[in-house]
Formats: C-alpha cells, sequence, structure tokens
C-alpha cells in the first residue's frame, strides 16, 4: 500500500516535471492570438477572394478622393486641344529642381545614366538603348511630352505613373531640361559668382559605381 | 512518536529554500536568453522565395535605388513590395525567357499576385511606421543590415520590444542626414563628423521627440 503510493508520489513529480518543462519551452517559443488578430495586414493573401490578393483593385468607373484628374494640362501634358503643354504647371524654384535630381536619380538613371546620355547600367547589361536627351530632335519636344513619355511609357520604355507621383513626375521634366542646358552651355552661361564651383569635385554617387562616363564631364565644364 | 523526517532533512530544507531563488531565477533568464536567440527571433534565416530575387545583384550590382521599388517607405507606415510591372519595366526585355523568372512572367499573364514569404513580421498588437523614421533620418541599414549584400532577405537584427527602446531611449547614436538613409554604406566619418557630434545636432535639428515620448507604451501600442 505504501510502496504503491510512493511510486505513484514519483510519477507525479515526473509529469509535473514535463509539465513545467512543456510551458517554458511552450512560452518561449509560441506567439499568442493578440499576434495574429483577424484583420489584414497591407498586401496580405486573402482566402475570400479568388485572386487570393486582400489589396481589391479599383472597381471600373469610381475614383479615389483625391485622385480626381479632371485637367489634362496637369495631368497628362496636353493642352484642351490636344498638343502638348509647352509650360509647367506650376513655378519652378531651386526646391523643385532639387527634388527632380534625387527622382531622376532614382527612377531614371538605370537606364538613361546621370547626365541622359542613355548608358545606364541596364542598357548596358542588354535592354534597347534609348536615345540621348541631348540629341537635337530629343532637346526641340516640349515639356507636356517628357511628362506624357514617363506617364504612359514610349516604345520600349514603360510608363512610371504607379511608381512616380504627378508633381515628382513634372519635377523630373524640369531636372531633364535643366540637363539639357548643363550639356550645350558656355562659361558665359554661368553666373560669375558660381563658376569657382564648377571646378570642384563632383559629390561621391549614392552607389559607388557611377555607371556614366559623361557624368564628370558636366561637373567640371567639358562641354565649354 | 516516530520522527517523520530525517536529520538531513534539515539541511536539504534550507539548501533547497535558499536554492530556489536561484533556480527560478536561472529559468527566467533561460526563458529570455531563449527568447532573445535566433530560434525564435529568426535572425539570420532566409526563408524560401517563390522567385530568387536578388538585392545584392539588383542594388549592389546595378546600382537600382530602394525606392524604385518600395516607392511608398518615405511617406506611409507599410514599405511596400513592388508590383509585378515594376520588375516587367525591365525583365520584359533582360532575361524574358529565363526559367527562374518563370514565376513573374506567370503572375503577369494572369493577373494572380506573387505570394513572398514575409520575413518581417512584428506581432499584430505592436504599431510600426516606416515614414516616420525614414523622415527623422535613421537609416534603411540600421535596422535592416546590409540589404545591399543579401542574395535572399534574412532578418538582421532581433526586432524585439528590447532592440526598438535601445534606440528609443537615445536616437543619437543612429540618426543621420536625411538625404543618406537610403545609403548602405554612409559612415559620419564621410563627412569628417563622429556619430555623438553629429548625433546630438541631427537631434535638435529635425526635433525628435524626447526619450520620455517615445519609450512611453502607447507609442508602440495603440
Ligand atoms: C527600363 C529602362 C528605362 C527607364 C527606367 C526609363 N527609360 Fe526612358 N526610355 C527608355 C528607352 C529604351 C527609350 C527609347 C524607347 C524607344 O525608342 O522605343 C526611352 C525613351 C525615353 C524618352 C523619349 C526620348 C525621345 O527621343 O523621344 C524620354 C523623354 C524618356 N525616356 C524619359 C525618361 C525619364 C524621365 C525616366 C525616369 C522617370 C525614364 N525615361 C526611365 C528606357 C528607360
Ligand atoms: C528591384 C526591386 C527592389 C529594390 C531596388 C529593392 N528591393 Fe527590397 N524587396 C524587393 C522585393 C521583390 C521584395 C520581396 C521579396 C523578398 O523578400 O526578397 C523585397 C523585400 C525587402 C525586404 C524584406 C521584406 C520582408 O519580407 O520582410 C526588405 C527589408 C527590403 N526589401 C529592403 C530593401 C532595401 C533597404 C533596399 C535598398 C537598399 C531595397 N529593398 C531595394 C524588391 C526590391
Ligand atoms: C531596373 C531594372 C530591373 C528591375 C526593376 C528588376 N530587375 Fe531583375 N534583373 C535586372 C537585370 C539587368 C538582371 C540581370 C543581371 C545581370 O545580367 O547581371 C536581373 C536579374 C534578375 C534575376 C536573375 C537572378 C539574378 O539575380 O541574377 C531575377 C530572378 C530577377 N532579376 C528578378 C527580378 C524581380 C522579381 C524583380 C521585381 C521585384 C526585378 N528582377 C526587377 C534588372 C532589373
Ligand atoms: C526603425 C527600424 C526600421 C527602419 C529604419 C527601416 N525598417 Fe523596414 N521594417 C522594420 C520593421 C520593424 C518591419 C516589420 C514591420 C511589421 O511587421 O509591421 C519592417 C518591414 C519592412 C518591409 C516589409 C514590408 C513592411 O512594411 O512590413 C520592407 C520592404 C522594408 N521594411 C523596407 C525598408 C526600407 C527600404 C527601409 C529604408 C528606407 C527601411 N525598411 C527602414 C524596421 C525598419
Ligand atoms: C535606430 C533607431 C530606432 C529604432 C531601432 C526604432 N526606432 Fe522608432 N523611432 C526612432 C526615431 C528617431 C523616431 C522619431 C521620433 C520623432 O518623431 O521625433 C521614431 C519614432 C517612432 C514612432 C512614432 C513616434 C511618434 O512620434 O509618435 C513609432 C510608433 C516607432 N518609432 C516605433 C518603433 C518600433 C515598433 C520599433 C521596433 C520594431 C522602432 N520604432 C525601432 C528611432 C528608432
Ligand atoms: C518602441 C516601441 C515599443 C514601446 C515604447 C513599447 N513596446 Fe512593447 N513591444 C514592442 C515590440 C516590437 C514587441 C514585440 C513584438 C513581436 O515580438 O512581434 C513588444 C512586445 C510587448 C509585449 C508582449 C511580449 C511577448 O513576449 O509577447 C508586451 C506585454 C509589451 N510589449 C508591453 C509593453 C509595455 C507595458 C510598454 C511600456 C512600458 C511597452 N510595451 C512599450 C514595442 C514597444
Amino acid at each position: 500500500m505504501l510502496r504503491i503510493s510512493r511510486g505513484q508520489g514519483r510519477w507525479r513529480q515526473v509529469v509535473w516535471a514535463g509539465v513545467a518543462a512543456a510551458l517554458l519551452a511552450g512560452g518561449a517559443g509560441c506567439k499568442q492570438k493578440m499576434s495574429y488578430q483577424p484583420r489584414y495586414d497591407p498586401l496580405e493573401r486573402s482566402e475570400t477572394f479568388n485572386d487570393r490578393s486582400s489589396a481589391r483593385p479599383l472597381p471600373a468607373g469610381t475614383v479615389a478622393r483625391g485622385f480626381l484628374r479632371d485637367d489634362p494640362e496637369v495631368f497628362l501634358g496636353r493642352k484642351e486641344n490636344g498638343d502638348y503643354a509647352t509650360e509647367f504647371p506650376f513655378p519652378i524654384t531651386e526646391e523643385v529642381m532639387r527634388r527632380g535630381q534625387e527622382r531622376f536619380t532614382i527612377y531614371c538613371t538605370m537606364c538613361h545614366g546621370f547626365s541622359g546620355y542613355g548608358n545606364g547600367m541596364i542598357v548596358q547589361r542588354g535592354f534597347s538603348p534609348p536615345p540621348s536627351f541631348h540629341a537635337p530632335e530629343t532637346r526641340e519636344k516640349s515639356v507636356g511630352y517628357y511628362f506624357a513619355v514617363i506617364t504612359n511609357g514610349y516604345g520600349a520604355m514603360p510608363g512610371h505613373a504607379h511608381q512616380i507621383p504627378v508633381s515628382d513626375r513634372w519635377a523630373i521634366v524640369a531636372y531633364v531640361r535643366a540637363l539639357q542646358l548643363s550639356q550645350n552651355a558656355s562659361l558665359d552661361d554661368v553666373p560669375a559668382a558660381h563658376r569657382s564651383a564648377l571646378d570642384a569635385p563632383p559629390p561621391a554617387p549614392m552607389n559607388s559605381r557611377s555607371a556614366d562616363p559623361h557624368s564628370a564631364n558636366s561637373h567640371s565644364g567639358g562641354a565649354r | 512518536m516516530a520522527q517523520h523526517f530525517h536529520r538531513s532533512m534539515n539541511t536539504i530544507a534550507k539548501v533547497s529554500i535558499f536554492g530556489a531563488v536561484f533556480i527560478i531565477g536561472f529559468s527566467a533568464w533561460l526563458l529570455l536568453e531563449v527568447n532573445r536567440s535566433s530560434n525564435v527571433t529568426n535572425v539570420g534565416i532566409a526563408l524560401p522565395q517563390p522567385v530568387q530575387f536578388s538585392h545584392q545583384h539588383h542594388v549592389a550590382g546595378l546600382g537600382i535605388e530602394c525606392r524604385y521599388c518600395h516607392t511608398s517607405v518615405e511617406h506611409s507606415a507599410f514599405a511596400n513590395i513592388p508590383p509585378i510591372s515594376t520588375c516587367m519595366n525591365c525583365h520584359q526585355q533582360i532575361w524574358f525567357g529565363a526559367p527562374m523568372l518563370e514565376p513573374v512572367r506567370a503572375s503577369w499573364k494572369s493577373g494572380q499576385a506573387l505570394e513572398w514569404n514575409r520575413v518581417h513580421n512584428l506581432g499584430d498588437y505592436v504599431y510600426f511606421n516606416h515614414g516616420v523614421h525614414v523622415q527623422k533620418g535613421i537609416g534603411c541599414v540600421s535596422c535592416h543590415g546590409r540589404v545591399d549584400q543579401m542574395q535572399l532577405i534574412y532578418k538582421d537584427q532581433p526586432h524585439t520590444m528590447e532592440w526598438c527602446l535601445s534606440c528609443h531611449r537615445n536616437p543619437a547614436q543612429h540618426i543621420r542626414p536625411r538625404d543618406q538613409v537610403f545609403n548602405m554604406t554612409w559612415k559620419p566619418e564621410d563627412i569628417g563628423e563622429t556619430q555623438a557630434a553629429l548625433g546630438a545636432r541631427l537631434v535638435k535639428e529635425y526635433n525628435i521627440e524626447p526619450a520620455r515620448k517615445l519609450t512611453s507604451c502607447s507609442t508602440c501600442h495603440h
């Protein structure tokens, strides 16, 4: 009698030790319900819809608040009569220009190169080469044309509307205009106070490999 | 009446009362260490992905900026994963027929989303926001490590509460100029400064909230 009960006691100890160890390990390893609440994170998989995507496309014919595109000159780069716009829809300040430079570097340089000669890294890896922004035919195009190309694409170039907001597209166009001026300017075009800056070394590019042999020129006044 | 316990029990009882402190302490320490280990935090572990997309190749090799793909990271809580159309900007030409890219083309044709496996995933009870960190000068590299050297993405930092707080108590040790947030290799020495001096200056310039606010529970749990 006594022996049996002692035996049971030992078993009980073993079981409790096991339960304690399991709790310890379990507490460390598992996440509670609070971690997975019944709501969607952005882009989370959904079992409800056939395409398994919780991010739903807009139903046809609806316009999201703040996304009404009613001014063709601003949103399509075209005037009422269908011609390309020749003026920017907002004043070009130094701030806009810097924004344009930053956005151009992010979205265009891999193909068009840092100075717009059309020799970026992706082109070196086999993408069709774009024309130089400094070719006479390209320089003649109006600002609306550039805006439309960024928005809708052109030939082998894909449209970038889903990546770049409208105001940034215009800022990029302004910067492309500045690039075109810089490659066809003489020293006299530079205000005297800024000439010394031309001899300064170019700022280090974001990524150590700058694929563009021309980028050095634009800073040292090589196009004189 | 017979003695119930042997004399030695006196010592055993004393030792075990004293020892319990250590046993409980040890268990607690073990629990914390296990919770911090990579088994739980998944640091350094890459997940299988439908396409062998390499950040090393695209970022370091080709010089594509983070924002070309993660377009919303500057202003929204969520850093978006690029849609297939972004890949197709280049891959409609580059390596178009490669078997490696078959899942990308299939998704492009069918419109069915490509399902990447999520590497970073905080519990739903935590609120995190990319926009505020980018705007206040915290580099991607501070939280994600050298993404430009990763074949497949893995977690570089533990992303535990302890880890968040270690920076929120003193952001000056990590803060950098806003225009260097996306630069993976930037160091304060590049502009001839020390992190201590630069950090102190930028914390003022960018109006960083005081540690009291940044470590308050309701900042991240609400
Ligand atoms: C994936 C590579 C790629 C990217 C990224 C890219 N382009 Fe292009 N772009 C091209 C190619 C290729 C062409 C030539 C298309 C053709 O002729 O079929 C082109 C043509 C153009 C043209 C027309 C030039 C002309 O002579 O009419 C403009 C303008 C232009 N790109 C601007 C831009 C701007 C601005 C950006 C950044 C927002 C950009 N591109 C991003 C590849 C690219
Ligand atoms: C060419 C497009 C592209 C570029 C450029 C890019 N990424 Fe990504 N990134 C992706 C894709 C696609 C995924 C999802 C697949 C994966 O996890 O590898 C991703 C995933 C990630 C993730 C992990 C998301 C998760 O699952 O938790 C992080 C972190 C990340 N990227 C950071 C960066 C950083 C930092 C940069 C810039 C240095 C960058 N990315 C540049 C396309 C890109
Ligand atoms: C700006 C252009 C560009 C974009 C955008 C881009 N890629 Fe690439 N990708 C390339 C180039 C160029 C190569 C070939 C690299 C080489 O030749 O060295 C490549 C190679 C690859 C490879 C082959 C394996 C490797 O890394 O070498 C895969 C897989 C791939 N890309 C997937 C993707 C996915 C998925 C996306 C979308 C998230 C994407 N790429 C977006 C330009 C791009
Ligand atoms: C302060 C730390 C921190 C910084 C700085 C940071 N991230 Fe993140 N990132 C995180 C955390 C935490 C998550 C997981 C978020 C979640 O699960 O809700 C994450 C997730 C991601 C994801 C997956 C999608 C998502 O939002 O959950 C991508 C992509 C990403 N980060 C890219 C970037 C890029 C690109 C940068 C640089 C601009 C960056 N991150 C800067 C901490 C950071
Ligand atoms: C490397 C430093 C660093 C890390 C790591 C970090 N943060 Fe932050 N966090 C900051 C800074 C700097 C701010 C900006 C404070 C301000 O608004 O002035 C901030 C702000 C925030 C805010 C907004 C606070 C407000 O102003 O209302 C939230 C929410 C937040 N962080 C959550 C997190 C979470 C969750 C983690 C961990 C996954 C994390 N952070 C990791 C530096 C960091
Ligand atoms: C800087 C952001 C931040 C602040 C401030 C913060 N937490 Fe957390 N908290 C986190 C993160 C991140 C996690 C872990 C999420 C995960 O593991 O996915 C977490 C997890 C937790 C957990 C769950 C722990 C577990 O193991 O499941 C609790 C409870 C918690 N926090 C309580 C608090 C309390 C109480 C405070 C105030 C004293 C606080 N937190 C302040 C970011 C924060």
